[in-house]
């Protein structure tokens, strides 16, 4: 009973929405681009670098506003670098996420040794770094379980939430979103109404850039307050399964990105009751192939009822 | 009538890379008149359509829309000069509903920012009502018949604002009935709301049927306008090609047949399509040989899913078929075209041939193992091959830069012809031939449909399937009807009149009112 309730506790939820933020965020960037019907595997890399550059933005200049600036500035730049390749110079879309994520590796790594003089892991000199603030309401606290899952959370946590919402009146609910969707569906319906399906196709990677560099902040700034080699760990694969998972429909999305950070939070409780974490770390993958034989099964049922 | 100039076309030439597609074009479009643009394949129709709809900016000349000199300009610059376009492949977004096609790109909103559904659905409504074509806006456009999406489509330029509307042949993806439904329409917003139709077309009793002029393309030169009343498709078809072709009689002869064996039989036939949805449902004909069976039906009725099982490229989980006396249930392609099959498929570019590989490579393609071109069938012969693709494309007259040119830069008709070839050369038996002529110019047509009767005579059994009725008339000495998978009916071609044909390719039904 007692190892029962050093699993599954308040802590355990807790966990969840801490584990599933960056996710969130990555996957909402995720599915922009694959609205406007660009495969984006790169949210990986951009992630990444988006964690990186978050903390150099809070050491140097001492805030973490400043890392969240940098991040999304970094973010447009990598979506922009993105879109120019997929849509401009028509390159392999897996391609250049693939050379992302691999130059996003080497470059953090990089510029990690040599800004900071430090490899794998980053302290900073001078202390502590500036992290994002956490928020809490008083009037919270007096109900029991929700106020200790609402309260306490940083800023990202929060705007993720607003985050999911915004994006899915953005895409079901404004003409700009039915342009997305148009142009990834049917360009030249949209080409000859007069818009640009280039155009939505830049708007959504960048979009997708500045989202999934501000899932690296979070990651970096928001519990951990440091930045460390490969931090991002496959979660922007996770996200990009979680999309799949979702149909790019935003509250769905979200719903797999919980999901997800469900079973992460659950592995490390169960590392706490003495099982390997060599078995435990598997859980996050292990539940990402389990989500994907659920999209195959639920789509073969689905042309099985169409057929009757 | 009215005869004021609406549009006008002043010296248009357009070149592009290696192709001067259209030449020195000068043309006066009328405002309230159906003007008809013919030609064959190539001849530069589309191209002149795509330049009054700023979708290609001529090399030389210029284009006056309503009195306006327009230069270097957008479709969107045209569909403000009341320019809309109903392209061949319908420009709808298969997952949005009909509404939000007919409004995309100028959505009605509410409070300055959020998609305004409900007046959009207004809209179109509204639409409906004023030019009394039927569709329901809440419909998803996946969902409709091609039919309905093309009403769409017709609806969606509208209210664009459009007063001159281009139809890009319209009819191709038409039943009959609906074709009339369409013309029926096109008369009546001319008649009430002085609309000017340009209509492309290559089916000149459609010309005869519901133009008041008609140009007529060749080799990039408009060639003559004429008033329709004062032509017939008999001289619309010479000055197309620049020589006599239509009605020109096809050698049909006895067929030279030794047996009265079967050459295909199937039986009870069901197969399914991409989605795993039954295409084919229980279907049974018998072919003999010196016949063509031609197959007669609205596409997606599943003839391209019988076609494929037949050519054992696609598994059929109930029923046989059997060619020359062997059943092919679980066979390959390659294990089917061994009992002396050969399969001209539906889609040239995708399955019939491959477009990089050059003209020799894809006549050769089935032929690589013989020691006529291979040494201990791994070193290819080069000259060998090139002799026999020189061979075989003077016989069969592939025009084009010669065998080493890419077959994806080839016209469509000498695509064709590539694939015909090769298939006609492995001097089969049994013919599978699918929509042999499909986007070919009429001198391309007139010597496959010479090809193919020809194998007939020489005894082939052939299996037919086109959407051209014309064709199937032309060759088949048998005809079936097929709907939802199923034969409605057996014909020959002279007992029953094309019009009435149709009632059976849409399922023996009369279509319900929409």
């Amino acid at each position: 009973m007692t190892e029962l309730s050093t699993i599954f506790n308040i802590g355990l939820l807790q966990n969840t929405l801490r584990t599933a933020t960056p996710v969130v965020l990555c996957a909402l960037g995720c599915l922009m681009t694959d609205h406007v019907g660009m495969t984006n595997i790169g949210v990986e890399g951009m992630m990444l670098i988006g964690a990186f550059s978050a903390v150099m933005g809070s050491w140097v200049c001492g805030s973490w506003w400043m890392g969240l600036v940098f991040a999304i500035a970094i973010g447009l730049l990598l979506g922009l670098f993105y879109g120019v390749f997929v849509i401009k110079f028509k390159s392999d879309e897996f391609i250049i996420g693939v050379a992302l994520n691999t130059f996003a590796m080497g470059l953090t790594t990089f510029l990690l040794r040599t800004l900071t003089g430090q490899s794998g892991t980053f302290h900073a000199p001078e202390g502590n770094l500036s992290t994002l603030p956490r928020l809490s309401a008083e009037w919270l606290n007096s109900i029991p379980i929700l106020g200790d899952l609402l309260n306490n959370n940083t800023l990202l946590v929060y705007v993720s939430w607003v985050l999911v919402l915004v994006c899915w009146l953005l895409i079901y609910h404004t003409p700009l979103g039915f342009w997305l969707r148009a142009s990834g569906e049917h360009p030249q319906s949209l080409r000859s109404a007069g818009r640009s399906p280039e155009k939505m196709q830049y708007l959504a990677s960048l979009l997708c850039g500045m989202l999934s560099t501000l899932a690296g902040a979070h990651l970096a700034l928001g519990y951990l307050s440091t930045f460390s080699e490969n931090m991002s760990n496959s979660r922007g694969y996770i996200a990009f399964a979680c999309v799949i998972f979702g149909r790019a429909n935003p509250p769905k999305v979200f719903l797999a990105a919980l999901l997800f950070g469900f079973i992460d939070a659950l592995g490390m409780r169960l590392q706490s009751v003495g099982i390997s974490s060599a078995l435990t770390s598997i859980f996050p993958y292990l539940g990402t192939v389990l989500m994907m034989v659920l999209v195959v099964w639920r789509t073969e049922r689905r042309k099985k009822k169409l057929a009757q | 009538m009215a005869s004021e100039t609406i549009v006008s076309f002043r010296n248009v030439s357009m070149q592009f890379p290696g192709v001067l597609a259209n030449h020195d074009v000068s043309l006066d479009i009328h405002k309230g008149e159906v003007f008809a643009l013919v030609g064959e394949n190539g001849a530069g129709k589309s191209t002149l359509m795509n330049i009054l709809y700023g979708m290609n900016t001529p090399t030389s000349g210029e284009v006056i829309i309503k009195g306006q000199k327009m230069t270097h300009f957008s479709p969107s610059e045209a569909i403000e000069r009341g320019v809309g376009m109903v392209h061949q492949h319908f420009m709808l977004v298969p997952s949005f509903t009909v509404a939000q096609n007919i409004v995309l790109g100028r959505e009605p909103k509410h409070r300055g920012l959020f998609y305004d559904f409900r007046k959009a659905k207004a809209i179109t409504d509204s639409l409906v009502e004023e030019y009394g074509l039927t569709v329901d806006p809440a419909d998803k456009v996946a969902d409709i018949s091609v039919g309905l999406q093309q009403r769409v489509e017709i609806l969606k330029t509208l209210h664009r604002g459009a007063d001159i509307l281009i139809l890009d042949e319209p009819t191709a993806v038409l039943t009959p009935q609906e074709t009339d439904e369409l013309f029926s329409v096109i008369r009546r917003i001319v008649k009430e709301k002085q609309m000017t139709i340009i209509i492309i077309t290559h089916k000149l009793y459609e010309v005869m049927a519901i133009s008041d002029r008609v140009g007529v393309m060749r080799g990039g030169k408009l060639v003559s306008v004429e008033n329709t009343a004062d032509v017939n498709e008999r001289i619309l078809a010479s000055m197309m090609v620049g020589r006599d072709v239509l009605l020109g009689q096809l050698d049909r002869n006895d067929p030279m047949v030794t047996d009265n064996e079967p050459a295909i039989e199937i039986t009870d036939l069901h197969v399914t399509d991409n989605r795993g949805l039954p295409a084919v449902r229980g279907l049974s004909l018998t072919l003999h040989r010196g016949e063509i069976l031609g197959i007669a039906g609205i596409e997606g009725n599943g003839q391209s899913e019988l076609i494929e099982a037949v050519a054992g490229m696609r598994s059929f989980r109930k029923g046989d078929v059997i060619i020359n006396g062997k059943s092919i249930a679980g066979m390959n392609a390659g294990q089917v075209r061994a009992l002396g099959v050969a399969h001209v498929p539906e889609d040239r570019l995708t399955t019939g041939v491959s477009a990089p590989a050059d003209v020799t490579d894809n006549l050769i393609v089935g032929k690589e193992k013989l020691p006529r071109f291979s040494l201990l069938k791994t070193h290819m012969k080069k000259r060998a091959m090139r002799q026999y693709a020189k061979e075989i494309s003077e016989k069969f007259d592939i025009r084009g830069a010669g065998i080493d040119t890419a077959v994806g830069s080839l016209s469509g008709g000498n695509m064709q012809k590539v694939v015909v070839a090769r298939e006609f050369s492995f001097d089969t038996p049994v013919l599978i031939i699918s929509q042999p002529t499909r986007g070919v110019d009429i001198g391309a047509m007139e010597a496959i449909h010479q090809l193919i009767m020809d194998k007939r005579n020489a005894g082939c059994a052939i299996l037919l399937v086109s959407a051209d009725l014309d064709e199937l008339y032309r060759l088949s000495d048998r005809l079936v009807t097929i709907y939802e998978g199923r034969i409605t009916g057996e014909f020959t071609p002279d007992s029953i009149a094309k019009t009435e044909i149709s009632f059976y390719m849409t399922g023996g039904r009369k279509e319900a009112d929409a």
